[in-house]
């Protein structure tokens, strides 16, 4: 694994030091503002606690790529009256209580295009975030967002997915920073997982190509299932399944028990991964 | 005496269409600064093929001869050009001809697309076709066509569009496609997309996406163009036959833009002003509304830039039209960037002015538009009444009203209102 290409000192500095401890970085996906403002940032706290890196969604409305569970973070958010603001103001709120946690923005094309991509950028460095993953820019329409990404020293994230042929794993690492985040299928954020040792070659063969750390998610909802992406990837993210929790709990209280026990879960899970 | 065979009137029967693709967008699919492929990166492989497979294609004699031969023998293009007399006498002003595209098999010209893009999949090889629907007539037509090459057909449609176009869902579940209500967001056209998109991720290997209108990532919005492209192209030739030269004024009605780009590009070099009529609803200044480029902003949504009815923030919001297929908060890119370089005038007519029309069109002539199109004829009209007789308006009527019957008798107070 490279650091050649990693803008974020943050982000270096922990993919530095789960090689050191020869395990793979948990990546934990949330949607700011979901269910509300107040139980998004316990949630968000909880879960930072036991992650490397935290992705923070941004609420939107049409969220195109993802299923059911985190279509439906977006819309409790949203219906709570979350504001792009909040995402900005649960990122700083995180980033004070965990100085060297990874965290990456999330989302959709034209929240930030609405604020403008200069005035996200800056606002989310200032917040405290390491990068952005924008699913719907990919690198071809990149042009719009780049250079703000890079003036304020952000990871560009992008995505790779089974079906990218070389020349666009080769665009990933020529466009792309901080890490490669490979959609292990062909579907929407949540599904099923496909067969293992498909999504083993396929993240070897990306690693062959270049030098970013490869990080590997959609569809890991058990500790089982973690610890076998664990063994050939530089991180697993799990988000649907810390989502789901929301909808299915009752109180705060609960929620936070549940998020934060299913994420030690693949904590160590991976951890044990060889 | 002896009647001598009228060897001077004759049937139009051959018509001669443009193959050249006029105004490309660049290589990424950029019509100005809006369009592109603003997509997940696992559909960027699936639309480049489709990109490839179009291009292909088109280059192909073969390929626009059994398009063309589907055109004229099964949808019986070309559809006539009507000089409508008698609105045009009760209206005032300019001259009206009418371009029947109601008269298209399946009642719209939808089907001029999804023949082109059916033809397309079975090309690609693919099984199965999937769509997303607004009013019902793209999902209509995309289900005749899969029924016709013995395709698998599945329709996406929001929830309250199912409820209001009832009996284009009966249609299109007996031309044997699987209708699927989709619950989320507002539960309309933009939700059916989404939805749609979302299943064509995790199908794309066997599944092609017919897309129903001129948006969407990069190469939907040039490829709809492209195959609606003869509504203007006969057009254009009618007109010249029966009056002797272009009109003055072109129109059609904006909820994507496919009818809209099919009747209006082929004038686009011609000088012929050429009008977009949005949906206003309940008025401009109501916020009750479907016009995006009258009322919205650029912004990114359904894998293009363009404009869209959002807040402040970039979330996009619900829309209101009396007709389902206006019902969309967002245009086709070739259309915001037509408008800002000031080749496309823009209009819009509310509920009331559409269906005013609509009854006006169906007792003077005996035609009953769809509620879309009587859009277009309410501000063609408009433009007309303030025109010379010796000036011709073109006002596409994009399908008929059989769909929208129950809409109309509920608006006119003949059944009761239930919903």
């Amino acid at each position: 694994m490279s650091e050649a290409n990693i803008r974020s000192p943050r982000l270096r500095e922990v993919f530095r030091r789960c090689h050191s401890e020869d395990r793979s970085a948990l990546i934990g996906y949330l949607t700011a503002g979901d269910p509300d403002r107040e139980t998004s940032l316990t949630l968000l706290q909880a879960l930072a606690a036991q992650t490397d890196i935290l992705e923070i969604g941004m609420p939107f409305s049409d969220p195109m790529a993802d299923g059911p569970v985190i279509q439906a973070a977006s819309e409790r958010a949203l219906a709570a009256g979350a504001h792009t603001e909040d995402v900005f103001t649960l990122t700083r709120a995180v980033r004070e209580a965990h100085p060297d946690l990874g965290i990456v923005l999330m989302g959709y094309a034209n929240i930030p295009y609405a604020m403008g991509f200069d005035a996200f950028a800056k606002k989310a460095k200032e917040s405290g975030a390491d990068g952005a993953l924008l699913v719907d820019i990919p690198p071809e329409e990149g042009a719009i967002c780049d250079d703000a990404l890079a003036a304020h020293d952000l990871d560009r994230i992008l995505l790779l997915s089974p079906t990218s042929p070389d020349e666009r794993i080769h665009l990933a690492y020529a466009k792309g920073s901080g890490f490669i985040y490979y959609v292990s299928l062909t579907g929407i954020t949540g599904a099923d997982m496909g067969d293992m040792s498909e999504i083993r070659d396929k993240v070897m063969h990306i690693k062959e190509l270049g030098n970013l750390p490869v990080c590997v998610g959609f569809g890991i909802k058990t500790p089982a299932q973690a610890a076998q992406v664990a063994a050939f990837s530089d991180g697993v993210v799990v988000g649907s399944h810390f989502v789901a929790q929301i909808a299915n709990a009752t109180n705060t209280c609960g929620i936070c028990d549940s998020v934060s026990s299913s994420a030690e879960e693949m904590r160590q899970a991976i951890a044990a991964a060889t | 005496m002896s009647t001598s065979r009228p060897d001077d009137i004759r049937l139009q029967s051959d018509m001669h269409y443009n193959l050249n693709i006029e105004h490309m967008p660049d290589a990424g699919g950029h019509f100005g600064r809006f369009g592109g492929r603003f997509a997940a990166e696992t559909l960027m492989r699936p639309l480049k093929e489709i990109e490839d497979a179009f291009f292909e294609a088109w280059s192909d004699p073969t390929f626009h001869a059994e398009r063309i031969d589907l055109l004229k023998n099964y949808v019986g293009r070309a559809t006539p050009l009507y000089h409508a007399k008698r609105l045009s006498r009760e209206n005032g002003g300019a001259r009206i001809y009418l371009k029947r595209e109601d008269l298209n098999h399946t009642g719209a010209h939808k089907i001029n697309n999804t023949i082109g893009q059916g033809l397309l999949a079975r090309r690609m090889g693919k099984k199965k076709v999937l769509a997303e629907t607004g009013a019902g007539q793209h999902g209509v037509a995309t289900a005749t066509v899969a029924a016709l090459f013995g395709m698998q057909c599945d329709i996406y449609m929001g929830r309250e569009d199912v409820e209001r176009q009832m009996p284009n869902v009966l249609r299109m579940r007996l031309l044997g496609a699987n209708v699927i209500p989709v619950n989320s967001g507002t539960a309309t056209l933009k939700d059916a997309v989404n939805e749609a998109l979302r299943n064509w991720v995790a199908s794309c290997e066997d599944t092609f996406y017919i897309f129903g209108t001129a948006a969407g990532p990069h190469p939907f919005p040039l490829m709809v163009r492209q195959f609606h492209a003869v509504i203007g192209q006969e057009a254009r030739a009618q007109i010249i036959e029966q009056a002797g030269r272009l009109p003055d004024v072109a129109v059609a009605c904006v909820g994507g833009g496919s009818n809209a780009m099919g009747m209006l590009h082929p004038f686009r070099d011609d000088p012929v002003k050429l009008v977009a009529v949005e949906a206003a609803g309940h008025g401009l200044e109501s916020g009750e509304h479907a016009a995006s480029l009258a009322a919205g902003k650029p912004g990114i949504l359904h894998g293009n830039l363009t404009y869209l009815l959002e807040d402040i923030e970039g979330q996009i919001q619900g829309t209101h039209s009396i007709s389902a297929g206006l019902d969309y908060p967002g245009v086709g890119p070739e259309l915001a960037d037509m408008l800002e370089t000031k080749r496309l005038t823009l209009d819009a007519a509310t509920d009331d002015e559409a269906l005013a029309s609509l009854q006006l069109l169906t007792r003077t002539e005996g035609i009953i538009p769809a509620l879309e199109s009587s859009h277009a004829l309410a501000a063609g009209l408009r433009i007309a009444g303030s025109m010379n007789q010796d000036e011709i308006v073109a006002i596409n009527l994009s399908g008929r009203g059989d769909k929208d019957m129950n809409t109309v008798f509920k608006y006119l107070g003949w059944v009761e209102n239930t919903s």
